[in-house]
């Protein structure tokens, strides 16, 4: 039995394989997601068929609760509510490995011997494992709304959060030298407070870096746990996951223009510069422009550069603007979707709205190839995108998004930016693109917008 | 039991592997990525039904049936959100009508 349930687990690791590997052209990503399913089906079947399996009525209850609460939310789940759901399904898998650890200390501590390696992967689980859990919870509040998406900062801040860290530290390296079932649970509460603090005090922009980065980390808690349970295909997994995690996020890091050290800690000096950006703004002078006037401006174009951004998302319009784009290329306009590595709420998110919408992938260009041809684009549509579009980025040293790789949209002929108001993007800060005199500016809901465009587009 | 040399040796070349696969990953499939490799951290499970499988106190059955309810929320959650988000990419299909009774 045992051997079989080994074979198993050497399945499933390769599938896993199989299924990252997919990820690599979007052709191959659905079915190479299915591997990877099945491999976790074959590694769940035969570790369920394992003899020595007790509590079996317990076990099918639980599973079936989980399976209540996941299936639903996943298929129930709006699009452009992803990043929190990954950040929820996140947070269980680091909450499931640290108890995972915890339990299997609990059932050695009255027999065994426990070596030193033991206790190190026990308490690398519990630490990894509650401060993914914690700051996958204080994550999805942030995204979800159900708090300010702003940094939380106090006075004294650093103090306290460098005081936890070495706390837990202490604590950690005491646990190895000697543990004590107690001190794992001080451990983990500790850790649990740890996952909170570094997550409060990062802005709204930057929470799905860091939901890259507690997912790593969740990988790293299954590892450590793997280690404790000497169970190799968890390992193989937990560590793909922590490598693959930890390389994805200095890759999002490196698309915003920041390390991810400014990322995690750079919102503690952050007040300063909130306080200069709430002085600009106001007073100043816009062009708006009527769905008419845009709607021909656009149909004699040549070439047409759609901006999209999370505005874009909320309102649901992302069927409205294929629509408009289909309605223009019938009339020869070639358009793109030019796609900032950040548009949206997460890395790739815009381009999972887009293809929800059916748009094409061909047509979705990345950042450095959108901007190659913006100096001979007719007109840039920007629909609910703000900071990504915003030179600030590129040319205000004191601004907190600068050094950002942004779309030069202010390289084209014309710029129609559509608002819902004057407000601020995710980020807070004033655009000066706005008052660009290339710019015009169309406000309204985006949806109802892009159909008073298409009905100007067919009247132009 | 395997011996703790083995089990670094497949930790440390499985941080090679992880690193190699996904550099080959484009920037449209990062969200995707993300949620994959979600899912396939999952596999916990398999150590939760083993602490529930063998446990013997009410303690131990209490954090097993815990591990083992978030475990399985982590596993189905993450496919099938990855699954519904790939559903999604599709090439360019020739002479395309737009949808007909299409709701939003």
């Amino acid at each position: 039995m045992t051997s079989a349930l080994n074979w198993s687990y050497l399945v499933a690791a390769v599938c896993f394989i199989l299924a990252l590997r997919g990820l690599s052209s979007p052709r191959a990503a659905r079915p190479g997601n299915l591997i990877g399913a099945f491999g976790m089906l074959v590694a769940l079947a035969l570790t369920l068929a394992a003899a020595h399996i007790d509590n079996v009525a317990l076990l099918v209850v639980a599973m079936a609760v989980g399976v209540a609460i996941g299936v639903p939310a996943a298929r129930l789940v709006r699009m452009t509510a992803m990043p929190q759901m990954v950040a929820a399904f996140n947070g269980v898998g680091g909450g499931a490995a640290a108890l995972v650890a915890v339990a299997d200390y609990i059932g050695n501590a009255n027999g065994a011997a426990l070596s030193s390696g033991y206790r190190l992967a026990v308490v690398l689980g519990v630490l990894i494992g509650c401060v993914s859990f914690s700051g996958s919870v204080v994550a999805f509040a942030k995204l979800q709304e159900l708090m300010t998406g702003r940094p939380i900062v106090y006075p004294g801040q650093q103090v306290v959060n460098a005081a936890g860290g070495v706390a837990v530290f202490a604590l950690a390296v005491a646990a190895v030298a000697g543990a004590h079932l107690a001190l794992l649970w001080v451990l983990a509460v500790l850790c649990l407070g740890l996952g909170v603090a570094l997550v409060l005090p990062i802005g709204g922009a930057d929470v799905p870096v860091v939901i890259s980065l507690l997912n790593s980390f969740t990988g790293l808690a299954v590892a450590a746990s793997g280690f404790v349970l000497h169970n190799f295909v968890l390992i193989v997994a937990g560590t793909l996951v922590g490598a693959s995690g930890t390389l994805l996020t200095r890759m999002m890091s490196a698309a915003m223009g920041r390390s991810l050290v400014n990322i995690i800690f750079g919102a503690f000096g952050a007040a300063a510069t909130d306080a200069a950006v709430a002085g600009t703004g106001a007073e100043r002078t816009v062009r708006t422009g009527t769905a008419e006037d845009i709607g021909t401006l656009l149909a004699y174009s040549q070439r047409v550069v759609v901006v999209p951004g999370y505005g874009l998302a909320v309102a649901q319009a992302q069927h409205s603007i294929r629509d408009l784009a289909t309605l223009l290329e019938e009339r020869g306009v070639e358009v793109t979707y030019a796609i900032h590595p950040v548009a949206g709420r997460m890395p790739g998110h815009m381009n999972v709205l887009l293809a929800e919408a059916d748009v094409p992938y061909e047509q979705l260009k990345e950042l450095e190839e959108a901007n190659d041809v913006m100096s001979i684009t007719d007109v840039t549509l920007v629909v609910g995108a703000n900071d990504v579009v915003n030179p600030a980025a590129r040319d205000s040293p004191g601004s907190p998004i600068y050094g950002m790789p942004i779309i030069n949209v202010d390289e084209a002929a014309h710029i129609v930016f559509m608002k819902r108001s004057m407000r601020p993007g995710f980020a807070g800060i004033d655009n000066e693109l706005l008052y660009n005199p290339k710019t015009t500016l169309l406000f309204g809901d985006a949806k109802a917008t892009l159909t008073a465009l298409v009905a100007a587009v067919k009247a132009a | 039991m395997t011996s703790f040399y083995v089990l670094f040796t497949i930790f440390v070349l499985s941080v090679f592997l992880g690193v190699e696969v996904i550099s080959k990953v484009p920037s449209i499939l990062h969200t995707p990525l993300m949620s994959g490799t979600n899912a396939i951290h999952g596999i916990i499970l398999v150590g939760a039904i083993a602490v529930l499988g063998s446990a013997h106190t009410t303690t131990l059955r209490i954090v097993g049936f815990v591990a083992v309810v978030l475990a399985t929320v982590n596993v189905v959650g993450g496919f099938v959100v990855t699954d519904r988000m790939l559903e999604m990419f599709k090439g360019r299909r020739p002479a395309k009508r737009p949808a007909d009774g299409e709701q939003t």
